[in-house]
This record gives structure tokens, C-alpha cells and sequence, in this order.
């Protein structure tokens, strides 16, 4: 079983990560959580000096946090962006594509169920947050 | 129409792996229902009453006879031996196995079909005019455009987990005859003064609880803009949608919360950032989509007239085509609504009928439309009369459209969980009674609909007459409305006053039409004999 | 008297508690008095049933049972709009018993 999955080389902050509003009124914090309720882009000033950001589902159902990852790697965010709480294994690789490159799901995830979601799209429609190329990309090189 | 390239057809087999996976997950106990329930709702799989219902999706209504083959053969294979037409264009599947599900998507997917994203909280099935591409009186076909944004929606990372439901139209017309503000998003393609095509959006249209016709949000999106403005108007929902509160989640509320020109202010500065994000597709694209839905190869110079000797054809000829951008050709409509039957459903031999006369008669065409019946778009002139023989033999030429007989119904407390009454005997008792008194046919165009609950899937809000279901202290109860309307004029229905048992509503039905036959004036239908005299003559009616 | 119903999770069909197990005919359903939520709990965990829930209901004259809404005859014995497909197609009644 698999309590944390992570997709970055660097080396994990270890710094504990702070609400939303105690972290723009400190000068130093380099971890912040995200609330579905927040505004992701509340954290646009302090980007340079973030190399957390804790996404938190309460629900699975409630997909803000969604949007508040794909905002900030559209404001050019390349800290680590963690999604934690009621992760599940089928919303991998969306969330993958949401710019999520850790996650600390409440219920640890099957190693196997895992690798599979990860790997079951060969192709995607849209851009996102991650690298991969559009189908309508491939289609007009 | 449009067909998958190797692309499309890899997303539509992974998708079957994927859920083929997921219900061996579910089954083996690795998923709770709360942890499977939104994933098989995203393959438009439903607990239904009887058994689990499959709802498998008709972009923007249009299909063909490989198509629809296959859904009979799944009516035969897995079912019992009929399919449902549904008020967005879908059919629905009543008797399905969880276990079966996912072979039943690998066989549709063998003909490019899929059941993706038909119900749960995610962009659904993009809707458009059952007539797109036929009509002489559009701009151009639509179709394209909705092509474009359905493989958008599909599987769209970020908008896979939305306060509820969504749902698009797009239409390119004056004449709306998909409901477009009855939308969550409508969208109208028009041209500028500059003479460019473009897209006009409405948000926050939707019936349920709360009726609401979409007001327009911004008259003119450049259509290299199309996919860009999308996703702004979805990412402001998905951030600020409700989901405190169930009967609150759609966007109707929050644009009728925020008012139309804030929410429009705020996708405008959504807009305006993701216009920097490189999301939008090539025009390319669009093109290449298009080119799919190029004219099927029309004969010229075929007779524009016909031999209407035959009475009764005459009169399916009459009500029953539209008239059609070709000379020589017509828009057949092939009725689902045969008297005293339910409304929407055919059988697998109707489906069969009707793959095989598509493949015959209309270039290999067919389409859904919002009302649950089926069109052949491009019928010669002159193959109109074998048709309708052939309608004929099969039960499928009953001459109703638009009129009281060619009601909309939804499934009803017959086969539906969230229902509080029975829809279908009523349809069945009106459809009788309005036939045998021969009223029918002196009421002409007359839209009724029929709701068995509040969520209004039978669009009861938007009928000439519409009635809604609902428990009045353990009985089914029947209330009455007045003067809805989907079209470009679209308006909302008004309740009469206390409601009825189910012989009590098919006698205020009656009565609702007698006041009409009574009061109206030259040239007027049910609809504006209402607008014009109000609903005191028809209370007075009712309630004396 | 008390009764638990809920679906077959494979089939989705609707089945009726007996006591042992679990029936498509409602007129095997047994009165659960206060046990329903230990039942179903321990059911559904066993996936034996899902979606499954404790209603009302009688007996009826002759011995059946009759649950106390509508929509649990509905789901008793089939759509009423398709004798055809209910459990007890031969039955021309079948479809009282539900009203």
C-alpha cells in the first residue's frame, strides 16, 4: 500500500504547512495549505518563496481544488503541489494533469490500482498543467 | 457526421478498460458504492428502481445505422428488447446488469459510441436542433462547433468534480428548437456586423427546482476564442458554484446570485488570463471537424412536388416534415409517441426499422431530438410516400408532431428512483382520451409535457401545458401549468392552483383545451390564446 | 412491520430480506423489528446487497406483503406501464395491488 506518492526529484520540505491566511501575513513560510475555500490566487505574490502547497480535499466530490492547482502553475508555480485528504486512486491522473505532483491520500492507495490510473490514458484532449500534448496538437503538429 | 480517428478511438477503449477495471474493483470490495457511485455515473450508469439503468450517449443527437444497430442488438443482448429516446437526446437502457456494464461499452464503443459523462457532476452530453444541417433556416450547422467542445468536456481534468451537472446546447439558428436557454451554457453561432461567425453565450438557464432562462453573457465570441471562453465560464463555476446545498449547485444560481453582468465580469478576467495559456485548438481543427459534416452528395433538379392523392398521407406529410435546404429534399420526423403508447420508447425490431430505412432513404443519417422522437434529415421528395408505408407498417407514422398527442414524458415513478408519481399512464390516459374524442386534431400545435418530479427531466416548465408529479401525503398528485415555452420566446409555465389525481389531470387537461377552442381567435395556438387572455378563464375552469 | 430492501449489486435487482438471505419476491420478506441497521450493515459490507434500506410495511389479507409506499410496489413487482415485464406477468391484478 502506498501512503505517499511522489513526483519530484527534490529533496521533500519539511516545513509544516500554514493556512492560507497565517501565510500572507508571515514573512518566511515556505509551505501553505490550500482550503477549498480559498482563493489559489492569494498566493500569486508569494510564489518565489513557496516550495509547498498543500491542496486539501475534504470531500473527493468537491473538485475546487482542481482549479486552485492549475491556476497556480498557470501563475508559473513549480514548488511542490500536493494533493492530501480524500484522494482517490481514480482521480489520479486527473489530478496529475491539474499540475499535482504529490499525494498523501487519507486511505493509502494499491500500489497496482495506482500504476494503472497513472498509466491508463494513451492520449488527452485538452491542455492542462502538464506537459502532455493535446490530441488536437497531434492532429495539426 | 463525424467519425473518430485513432485518437478518438483510443480514449473511447481506454475509457471501457477503465471502468471494466473499476466495477472489477467494486465488486471484488476494493471500492465502497460512495467511492464507485460518481465513477459509474460518469459512465451514465444509474441504480434505478428495477435495476441499473445505462444511459448511453447521441452527441448532439445525430447517429447512424451501424449505431443504431448496435443499440438495438444491446436492447436484445442485454436488456428487454427496447430502448428509451430521452429529452437530451441520449437512450437509456432500463434492465442492465453492473456486470455486463462494461461489455455493453465495449460493443458501443466497436461503433464509436460511449456513455461517457451522461450523468454525474460534469459537462454532459452537448446538445443541438434535431434539424442542424437539413434546415434552410440556419446559419450554418452547428454541429461542428458542438463536436469541438464535446471532445473538450471529455475527460477535462479540472471539470470532472463540479458542483452538478452541466449542461450545453449550441444552436445556429433564429428558430431555438433545442431548449438552447433552458441550458446551464446555450450557445447561439451568429454573425457580426463585420460579417464574422461567432458565438453568442448564455449561462445559467436550467428548469428543476428553480426554472430559469439563461440570460446572454456576452454577445459575440470570436470562434478561435471558443474553446478559451468555455473553459473560463466552467472554471468560475467549478470555483464558486454552491455545494453547500444539493438543490442550490447549479450555475443557475450563481449567476441569478451574483447577478448575469457580474459573473460575466468574472469569466471576462478568466478569460482574459487564459487567453494567455495556449488552450485554445488550431482553427485547423475546427476545420478538420467540419469537413465531416459536409453536405451528403443531394441529387439536383429532383421534383419539389408530390402526389398527395393519398389522404392520409397527406396528413403525416403535413405535420410530420420540415422543410428541407435542398429542393427535392425533405426533414422526416418519425413519431415515438404512437397512441395510448410511452413515449420514447421503441423496440429493437422499431430500431432495427429505423437503421435500415436511415441507410435507404436519408444518406445514412438519423438524429434524436429533445422531444423523444427520431429524424430522418435528408429524405428525397419522392421516397417520402415508401417511407411513410413503411413508418406505416412498423407503428411509427402516427401524424402528432408538436401536437397534444406527441407528448414528452419522463420516465416516471414506472422506473425511476427519484420520482414522486407515475408520468406514463398519464401520458397514456391524455394520448387516449384527446384521440378518441377527435379533439386532437382541432387543437393543433400544442406542447405538452409531463414531469414525475421536481428535477423536470420531462421539461415540464417549458410546455404549452405542462404537469408535474408529486407525493401529496403518500399518493401520486398531478399539478397543472400553463404557458411554458422552450423556443426563442421561451418562457415558464404557471401552476393553475391545487393539484389532482391522475383522472382528475387528464379531465383539467380537457378542460385547459376547451377554454382554448372556446376563446381563441384566428391563426392562434394554445400558447397565444394563453399569452393573450391570461390565467383567469382557464382557473375558472378548473377550480369554478 | 419493518422490511429491508435494496439490489442485487451484480444484477441490480430489487431483493427483499428473508431472514437468511436475500429474495427478488417481497412476499418473503421478514419483519426486522429493531434490527435493521445491524443487518444492513453487515450485508452491504458483505456486498450481499446494496443501496439497501428499511421501510414500512404490512401484511396483507391473504399473507402477503405490502410495503407501505407506492414506490416500493413499484419496485415489488415491475413497471406498471409493462405487465409484460413485472414478476408476475400472467397476473392481471398484479398491477392493483400497487395502486
Amino acid at each position: 500500500m502506498v501512503d505517499i506518492l511522489r513526483f519530484r526529484d527534490d529533496e521533500p520540505v519539511s516545513d509544516p504547512a500554514v493556512t492560507v491566511d497565517a501565510f500572507v501575513d508571515q514573512t518566511n513560510a515556505a509551505a501553505v495549505r490550500i482550503e477549498p475555500g480559498d482563493d489559489a490566487r492569494a498566493l500569486l505574490p508569494f510564489l518565489e518563496q513557496l516550495r509547498l502547497v498543500e491542496v486539501n480535499f475534504p470531500s473527493f466530490g468537491d473538485g475546487r481544488g482542481y482549479s486552485s492547482a492549475r491556476i497556480l502553475r498557470e501563475a508559473g508555480y513549480d514548488g511542490e503541489l500536493r494533493a492530501v485528504g480524500d484522494v482517490l486512486v481514480d482521480q489520479l491522473s486527473h489530478m496529475r494533469r491539474c499540475g499535482f505532483d504529490s499525494f498523501v491520500p487519507d486511505k493509502p492507495f494499491d500500489a497496482e490500482d495506482a500504476e494503472a490510473a497513472l498509466q491508463r490514458w494513451p492520449e488527452v484532449y485538452q491542455a492542462a498543467a502538464d506537459e502532455r500534448r493535446p490530441i488536437w496538437a497531434k492532429r495539426h503538429g | 457526421m463525424y467519425r473518430y480517428d485513432h485518437y478518438d478511438q483510443a480514449m473511447v477503449d481506454a475509457r471501457v478498460e477503465e471502468f471494466r477495471d473499476q466495477t472489477r474493483r467494486r465488486l471484488e470490495g476494493k471500492l465502497t458504492e460512495d467511492q464507485f457511485k460518481p465513477l459509474r455515473l460518469q459512465n451514465g450508469l444509474y441504480l434505478q428502481l428495477h435495476a441499473y439503468m445505462l444511459r448511453v450517449a447521441v452527441p448532439y443527437g445525430t447517429l447512424n445505422s451501424a449505431q443504431m444497430h448496435v443499440l438495438a442488438d444491446i436492447a436484445d443482448k442485454y436488456d428487454r428488447g427496447y430502448g428509451h429516446f430521452t429529452t437530451r437526446q441520449n437512450i437509456q437502457y432500463n434492465w442492465i446488469r453492473l456486470e455486463d456494464a462494461p461489455d455493453i461499452l465495449a460493443d458501443l464503443a466497436t461503433v464509436e459510441m460511449h456513455a461517457i459523462q451522461t450523468s454525474g457532476n460534469c459537462i454532459r452530453n452537448i446538445s443541438s436542433d434535431q434539424y442542424a444541417g437539413a434546415t434552410a433556416d440556419e446559419l450554418v450547422d452547428p454541429r461542428p462547433y458542438a463536436e469541438l467542445l464535446r471532445q473538450w468536456s471529455s475527460f477535462h481534468p479540472e471539470f470532472l468534480t463540479l458542483p452538478r451537472k452541466f449542461k450545453i446546447c449550441v444552436i445556429a439558428s433564429e428558430t431555438d428548437r433545442a431548449a438552447m436557454k433552458l441550458h446551464d451554457i446555450g450557445i447561439r453561432i451568429v454573425r457580426n456586423e463585420a460579417g464574422e461567425l461567432g458565438a453568442a453565450f448564455y449561462a445559467g438557464g436550467g428548469m428543476g427546482r428553480t426554472p430559469m432562462i439563461a440570460p446572454c453573457i456576452r454577445e459575440f465570441v470570436p470562434l478561435d476564442q471558443l474553446i478559451t471562453y468555455s473553459e473560463a465560464c466552467l472554471r468560475v463555476y467549478n470555483r464558486y458554484g454552491r455545494r453547500d446545498n444539493k438543490y442550490k449547485a447549479r450555475i443557475k444560481i450563481l449567476v441569478h446570485e451574483l447577478g448575469k453582468d457580474e459573473y460575466a465580469r468574472q469569466v471576462e478576467e478568466e478569460f482574459a488570463h487564459l487567453q494567455t495559456q495556449g488552450i485554445e485548438p488550431p482553427i485547423a481543427e475546427l476545420e478538420r471537424i467540419k469537413t465531416y459534416f459536409a453536405d451528403p452528395p443531394f441529387e439536383a433538379g429532383l421534383p419539389d412536388d408530390l402526389d398527395r392523392s393519398d389522404p392520409d398521407f397527406a396528413v403525416w406529410l403535413d405535420r410530420n416534415t420540415h422543410p428541407h435546404k435542398q429542393p427535392g429534399y425533405a426533414i422526416a420526423v418519425i413519431s415515438l409517441k404512437p397512441v395510448g403508447g410511452i413515449p420514447g420508447d421503441a423496440s429493437a425490431a422499431q430500431i432495427h426499422l429505423m437503421a435500415d430505412l436511415a441507410k435507404e432513404y436519408s444518406f445514412d443519417e438519423l438524429r434524436v431530438t429533445h422531444a423523444q422522437n427520431i429524424v430522418l434529415p435528408h429524405v428525397r421528395k419522392a421516397d417520402l410516400h415508401a417511407l411513410w408505408r413503411r413508418l406505416e407498417e412498423a407503428g411509427l407514422a402516427t401524424p402528432n408532431l408538436d401536437r397534444i398527442g406527441d407528448i414528452i414524458a419522463c420516465p416516471g415513478l414506472d422506473y425511476c428512483s427519484l420520482a414522486n408519481a407515475r408520468s406514463i399512464p398519464v401520458a397514456q390516459k391524455i394520448s387516449k382520451r384527446f384521440a378518441e374524442t377527435g379533439k386532437d386534431e382541432e387543437l393543433g400545435e400544442l406542447k405538452l409535457k409531463i414531469s414525475g418530479c421536481i428535477n423536470a427531466c420531462g421539461h415540464h416548465h417549458a410546455g404549452h401545458i405542462g404537469i408535474l408529479g408529486v407525493d401529496k401525503k403518500g399518493t401520486e398528485n398531478y399539478q397543472l401549468l400553463l404557458g411554458g415555452c422552450e423556443g426563442d420566446d421561451t418562457s415558464l409555465g404557471k401552476i393553475t392552483g391545487p393539484g389532482f389525481d391522475e383522472d382528475g389531470i387528464v379531465n383539467a387537461v380537457e378542460k385547459a383545451t376547451d377554454v382554448y377552442l372556446a376563446r381563441r381567435e384566428e391563426g392562434e395556438r394554445f400558447l397565444d390564446t394563453y399569452r393573450r387572455i391570461g390565467m383567469e378563464p382557464f382557473k375558472e375552469a378548473l377550480y369554478g | 412491520m419493518k422490511i429491508l430492501t435494496g439490489n442485487d449489486l451484480k444484477t441490480g435487482a430489487v431483493v427483499w430480506w428473508t431472514g437468511q438471505d436475500w429474495s427478488l419476491h417481497v412476499e418473503d420478506a421478514v419483519d426486522v423489528g429493531d434490527q435493521a441497521d445491524t443487518i444492513l450493515a453487515r450485508e452491504e459490507a458483505a456486498r450481499r446487497v446494496n443501496a439497501s434500506y428499511a421501510i414500512d410495511a404490512e401484511r396483507d389479507a391473504d399473507g402477503g406483503v405490502r410495503p407501505a409506499h407506492i414506490k416500493d410496489r413499484i419496485r415489488a413487482l415491475g413497471p406498471t406501464v409493462r405487465p409484460d415485464l413485472t414478476l408476475k406477468p400472467a397476473d392481471p391484478d398484479a398491477g392493483n395491488w400497487v395502486i
